[in-house]
């Protein structure tokens, strides 16, 4: 299933994209320089982003402009990280958020 | 902690922000732009379809060429951007305000603070309304437009405003299908030629239906959509089952007032303007001196309204700061206020004119001591 | 469903609503040769139009909430409105094309396009098939920033009821 819009009648064809990696747990996932987390998992077809605390239930991006807070991941150790507005760099980890996700020491990373 | 110093200090490089930035300057005050994002522009990016309104309002131009243009417009005028900045208070007396940027504290201090934070989308409840694959209908226009990536193929929009429906058109333009848009109201609620595209295209409108429940494992799969009766509630026997895998909602916006109330603006409440709108005068100015509005912060409205409404806090901060003579601000704000007038009128504008009017004589109100906080619905 | 007419109930203009349409073109002058069909019912502020026209055939006045008021005879058919108009609501309609065949031509903004030639769904206002068109022209200039505007072929018995062409499968994103 492919997502990306690479030919758009308005906005024309997108070329010159520098791919990179980013790990979703642990899975690597091709993705483009820049772009947001959330654009790179949706792409990916990866729909759950995190789960809620009491009920456990799955959430993902509602409002993409970084207001919501749904879309919040543990982004390279960072939990809460909001994936609609942090830009992707290459290496970057990312993982499905559990609940209200805790700050790990740097050597838990 | 770091000190930065500026005259006119803009949160927001949205549409607001950026005009106001350009006007400011122009006239030749130190100008500081701030914005949480990591690119400028605002929403204007994801606008890609051709504006209305006349010459002067560059109808005909799609907004995201409007998007550059005012880019350029701020590069070529000098006016400083901070981006990666989060505002996240105001403090009133002496017009100083805090910011995290790029994770470490730092205060800004402003002659004139001018706030442009714009709007965010309102949510429906409903069962199922959580689940991945519900989402803005704005937040699908940023997605396709702007990251270019398809929320999903199969998609069925809330809300038959203006922004439902182009939407609705965009998601089409990028490749998907939109299977019907469901509208609570008995009419059509955005202009009727946007209608028109979408209509052409085969998408079936449900007026007078809501949503009644999404339904998914762990996101959409399929809508159930019924009819409602005059109180909106949905009539038991007429569901009808829409199998899709996205869901958006175009269900109006509100105002970002936080950093207003943090500055002990007063407000009116008007919910044709999406909430609580802090009040201003022709200046832009509100009930706190020094600190301005402009664009969906003071009312949500449309790209076209925040530039001009940014222009006139713009020349009013400059001409407050002494770069503009009282008679070349007149000048200018008096073209910049009959652009607005043109924008807001027709059956479609009347009423945002008439709103905004009521505003701006609750403002004149506090001035004369006689201002009680009312909530403006008609 | 039994659709309310009217362009607030169905998202197209009914024929009552088109009757009454400044912007819209009498069937005399439609029968002479290509003119432009303005199907703008409602007031908005807008008016690229107007100053689109080389002809100065589109008038809206002072008040740009005003409807588009065409002047059938100085209207040559060029169609450098058509692009122009933000809604999309205007074509340029030619029911003396020839053989028993009327022409249109139409705004496009859907990959992927047609090709000259291509036999298409011609589509009427509430996007229901009604007959085939034959492709013309499809053209992409610079000033139409954006759209295409695709002229048509089409039986002339259904000039007044076709007004675009059904989108073309996209194999970019086939397998929804």
């Amino acid at each position: 299933m492919i997502l990306r819009v690479i030919e758009h009648p308005i906005l024309g064809t997108l070329t010159d994209l520098k791919k990179v990696t980013l790990y979703f747990n642990g899975k690597p996932i091709e993705s483009v320089e820049g772009e947001p987390i959330a654009a790179a998992l949706l792409n990916a077809g990866i729909k759950v982003f995190r789960t809620t605390a009491k009920r456990h239930e799955p959430r993902s991006v509602f409002c993409a402009i970084g207001r919501c807070t749904d879309c919040m991941m543990i982004v390279d150790g960072v939990p809460n990280t909001r994936t609609c507005v942090t830009p992707v760099h290459d290496g970057m980890r990312v993982e499905r958020q559990e609940g209200l996700g805790v700050v790990r020491k740097e050597a838990d990373k | 902690m770091k000190t930065l110093e500026t005259e006119v200090a803009i949160v927001g490089a949205g549409s607001a922000g950026l005009s106001a930035a350009c006007q400011a300057r122009n006239a030749g005050a130190k100008v500081l732009v701030i914005d949480e994002n990591s690119r400028p522009g605002g929403q204007l990016f994801k606008q890609i379809h051709k504006f209305f309104g006349s010459h002067e309002h560059q109808a005909g131009t799609r907004g995201y060429v409007i998007g550059q243009k005012l880019l350029k417009k701020t590069q070529d005028c000098g006016a400083d951007v901070m981006l990666n900045s989060l505002v996240y208070g105001i403090q009133p007396e002496d017009l100083t305000m805090g910011i995290i940027q790029n994770g470490k504290n730092c205060q800004l201090h402003a002659k004139k603070i001018i706030i442009a934070a714009g709007a965010k989308e309102n949510y429906l409840p409903f069962p199922g309304s959580t689940l991945p694959g519900v989402m803005g209908a704005g937040a699908a226009q940023t997605m396709i437009n702007v990251n270019r990536v398809l929320p999903g193929k199969k998609i069925v929009m809330m809300g038959s405003g203006n922004v439902g429906l182009i939407v609705s058109y965009q998601l089409m333009q990028a490749g998907a299908d939109v299977l019907g848009i469901v509208e609570g109201a008995p009419k059509i609620g955005g202009y009727g030629v946007h209608a028109g595209k979408i209509r052409r295209a085969g998408v079936p409108f449900y007026l007078g239906h809501t949503i009644k429940q999404v339904y998914g494992k762990d996101c959409v799969e399929a809508v159930e959509i019924a009819k409602v009766d005059e109180k909106f509630n949905s009539i038991e026997g007429t569901e009808m089952m829409i199998e899709a895998d996205t869901v958006c909602m175009a269900v109006g916006l509100n105002p970002m007032t936080e950093l207003a109330w943090m500055a002990g603006c007063q407000f009116d409440f008007i919910p044709a303007f999406g909430g609580h709108v802090p009040l201003h005068d022709w200046n832009m100015e509100t009930t706190i001196p020094g600190v301005y509005v402009a664009g969906d912060i003071t009312g949500v409205e449309e790209a076209s309204t925040a530039m001009e409404e940014g222009n006139l806090a713009g020349v009013a901060a400059a001409e407050a700061l002494g770069y503009l003579s009282e008679q070349d601000a007149a000048e200018k704000k008096a073209a910049i206020v009959e652009r607005l007038n043109t924008l807001r009128c027709g059956p479609f504008g009347e009423g945002r004119r008439k709103f905004k009017e009521h505003q701006i004589a609750d403002m004149e109100a506090l001035k004369r001591g006689e201002f009680v906080g009312r909530c403006i619905e008609k | 469903m039994i659709e309310k007419e009217g362009i607030i109930y169905t998202g197209f203009p009914s024929k009552e609503e088109l009757m009454s349409c400044p912007g819209v073109p009498s069937e005399e002058r439609m029968k002479k040769g290509r003119v432009a069909v303005i199907e703008c019912v409602q007031q908005i502020p807008c008016n690229p139009c107007a100053s689109a026209c080389p002809m100065g055939a589109i008038t809206i006045g002072e008040n740009i909430t005003n409807l588009p008021h065409l002047n059938e005879e100085k209207c040559t058919g060029c169609g450098l409105c058509i692009a122009k108009c933000p809604g999309l609501a205007i074509t340029v309609v030619n029911k003396a094309f020839g053989e028993g065949e009327a022409s249109i031509d139409f705004p496009f903004e859907y990959l992927p396009l047609p090709k000259e030639g291509d036999f298409v769904d011609a589509v009427s206002r509430a996007g229901e098939p009604v007959c085939k068109g034959r492709i013309l022209k499809v053209k992409n200039l610079a000033a139409y920033a954006g759209t295409t505007v695709i002229s048509m072929a089409i039986p002339v018995e259904f000039a007044d009821t076709v007004r675009s062409m059904k989108r073309l499968p996209n194999p970019a994103v086939e397998g929804a």
